[in-house]
């Protein structure tokens, strides 16, 4: 009797438990579906050709974000471009030549530190180092702040990746006599190509949704400009001034902003995955 | 003489080996002269506050532009009460999470949902206050607040902490959303470390006739606790830096209140709202401060969760 008490007793406690569980993931996909759908509620009647078109209005004129959009392209792009070869070549060093010293363990320490370290505190550092001594914001300061986020996360996935490599293949490579930075760049880096691929889009998800460095770095621009030594408009901080606004058109078009920046963020992520995911299975 | 040209096309290439490894070697050294640099700014830029204010500024709770008097209490408050309140909605809710989709998912229902929590945390931060502020925020204001006042505002001890004006913004508000935010950090590091723990050892619990929620319970948290808490920290140090979404919903008020529905105000949204506008130099020196005192928070709370996750690794590799 008292056994089948107990066994009851432990029949519920593990159907409780699992419920519970499967509220939480509940409770995780309804913010999820909620975010999405005010966004689209709120961001596609926003959405028109104009957005695409015109320049950021002053309050209470028509107007559409095409110089944030062009300012965030850019800054993106060079922040990108800057920030991931240090990476791939940082995340070389890590997986090829680190093996022995204080150095590598060291660097893998304080670079899983940098990737998830505030990002406002990245931007307040390259204000300290550049704004200042320029004495103004511009396009380059933002960029520069963006580089130094992605560099973290392509140091990550390149040293993971160059690790999934099968050393046979660096013996092989060894044994026709290729010279180590040979094997390196046109064996392992390449087999590896996939994975650092999906590194620098999820990169470029991650800083093209970033307002915080920016705010102090290329600021914002109201006028169209594509000089990078002036400061420069940008989606995110574009969307934070117009969303803390009184005015409706600035609000919606802070909605139509936000919408493609999440859409554009979420695209890269999947599409990443899928990428990664494809290379994965063919291989 | 081919002799003589194969010497030196090897010589050549010893000589690019050694560029290249160079290369790189400079490279990883930049990532730590970055931390160098970033540590040392910082601490510059500082330094008048610093030298006008001494330890006084961690402890004084004023923040008055207009005479020049500053302290960091309010912010750094306001930073870790918001990133504890959020841990604690998140822990459950990514264990629940990591259970479900690693114990009881359908197989192929198992990445898709992934993927959806993984996107929670692709969505931008800037994204989240937005929604926050404008969705969330009414909602929270009209339907659970005036509940909380209600029924948790007349509780002796925890009563103050959640009476006053159903503002919707506020300390709460922002927790609420943060946890949101990192719940697929933790729920990341959660189904990873579950995944180490070695199967017999599973089926073995099983095997004795142990429930599903018995084996996630006394088997699996008991080995991956350590990287589990490692997670939790990393969740915490993600918490403690975000800046946009809690910028947007804590009010912005420099007043240290008893009650969580009250505006307040966190290390980074301080940041975000005042840098820019900050004019004389004792000012920005003050938000600079505040800003190497938030670095210097996450850096040992990251760094405590790296060790622990790289101790569960460790036991790892021993087991095998």
């Amino acid at each position: 009797m008292i056994n089948l008490n107990l066994y009851t007793r432990r029949r519920v406690i593990n159907a409780v438990g699992l419920t519970v569980s499967l509220l939480a993931m509940l409770f995780g996909l309804f913010w999820l579906c909620w975010i999405l759908f005010t966004l689209l509620d709120h961001g596609l009647p926003a959405l028109t050709s104009v957005v695409f078109t015109q320049m950021t209005p002053p309050p209470g004129s028509s107007g559409g974000l095409l110089n944030a959009i062009s300012g965030s392209l850019m800054m993106t792009v060079v922040g990108t471009l800057i920030g991931t070869p240090i990476g791939i070549l940082a995340g070389t060093y890590l997986a090829e030549f680190g093996h022995r010293g204080w150095m590598a363990p060291l660097t893998r320490f304080i670079n899983d530190i940098l990737l998830s370290a505030p990002s406002i505190v990245i931007g307040l550092f390259v204000y300290e180092i550049y704004v200042v001594h320029v004495k103004h914001f511009s396009g380059w300061a933002g960029a520069m702040a963006l580089a130094i986020l992605v560099i973290p996360i392509v140091i990550r996935t390149t040293e993971n990746m160059l690790r999934l490599v099968p050393s046979t293949l660096r013996e092989a490579a060894a044994a026709l006599g290729a010279p180590q930075w040979k094997i390196i760049n046109f064996v392992t880096l390449r087999a590896a190509r996939a994975g650092i691929i999906t590194g620098v889009m999820l990169a470029v998800a991650r800083i093209s949704g970033e307002t915080a460095p920016l705010l102090f770095t290329s600021l914002n621009n109201q006028f169209w400009n594509s000089n990078m030594d002036q400061p420069m408009a940008n989606l995110p901080v574009v969307i934070f001034q117009f969303a803390m606004s009184p005015y409706e058109d600035w609000q919606r078009l802070a909605w139509a902003g936000a919408l493609l920046i999440t859409l554009s963020v979420l695209t890269l992520n999947i599409l990443a995955r899928v990428l990664f995911r494809q290379s994965a299975t063919t291989h | 003489m081919p002799m003589f040209s194969l010497e030196a096309r090897l010589k050549r290439q010893a000589v690019l080996d050694m560029l290249f490894r160079t290369l790189t070697r400079i490279s990883a050294f930049s990532v730590l002269a970055l931390l160098a640099a970033i540590i040392f700014s910082l601490v510059v830029g500082s330094m008048p506050a610093i030298h006008a204010f001494g330890f006084g500024f961690l402890t004084s709770p004023e923040w008055d532009p207009v005479n020049d008097k500053f302290g960091a209490l309010i912010p750094i408050v306001g930073t870790l009460i918001t990133s504890g309140i959020a841990l604690l909605i998140a822990i459950p809710v990514s264990f629940g999470i990591a259970i479900f989709l690693t114990e009881l998912s359908p197989r192929i229902l198992r990445r898709p949902l992934g993927i959806a929590i993984e996107l929670l945390a692709g969505i931008p931060s800037i994204i989240y206050g937005m929604w926050g502020l404008f969705v969330f925020v009414p909602v929270f204001a009209d339907h659970v607040e005036p509940w909380l006042n209600d029924h948790l505002g007349v509780m002796p001890y925890i009563g103050p902490l959640f009476s006053g004006p159903p503002m919707g913004i506020g300390i709460l508000t922002a927790s609420i959303i943060l946890s949101i935010m990192v719940i697929p950090f933790i729920t990341s590091v959660m189904r990873d470390v579950f995944d180490v723990v070695p199967t017999l050892l599973k089926e073995s619990a099983y095997g004795l006739g142990a429930t599903t929620w018995e084996v996630m319970w006394r088997i699996v948290l008991p080995y991956t606790k350590v990287g589990v808490a490692g997670g939790i920290m990393l969740g915490l140090g993600r918490a403690l830096g975000e800046t946009m979404a809690v910028t947007f919903v804590i009010g912005n008020a420099h007043e240290l209140t008893k009650s969580l529905l009250m505006p307040g105000n966190s290390i980074s949204s301080a940041l975000a709202n005042e840098f820019t506008e900050a004019v004389g130099e004792l000012y920005t020196s003050s938000l600079i401060e505040l800003g190497l005192i938030l670095f210097f928070i996450t850096f040992v709370v990251l760094s405590i969760a790296r060790f622990m996750l790289y101790k569960l690794g460790q036991r790892e590799g021993q087991a095998a």
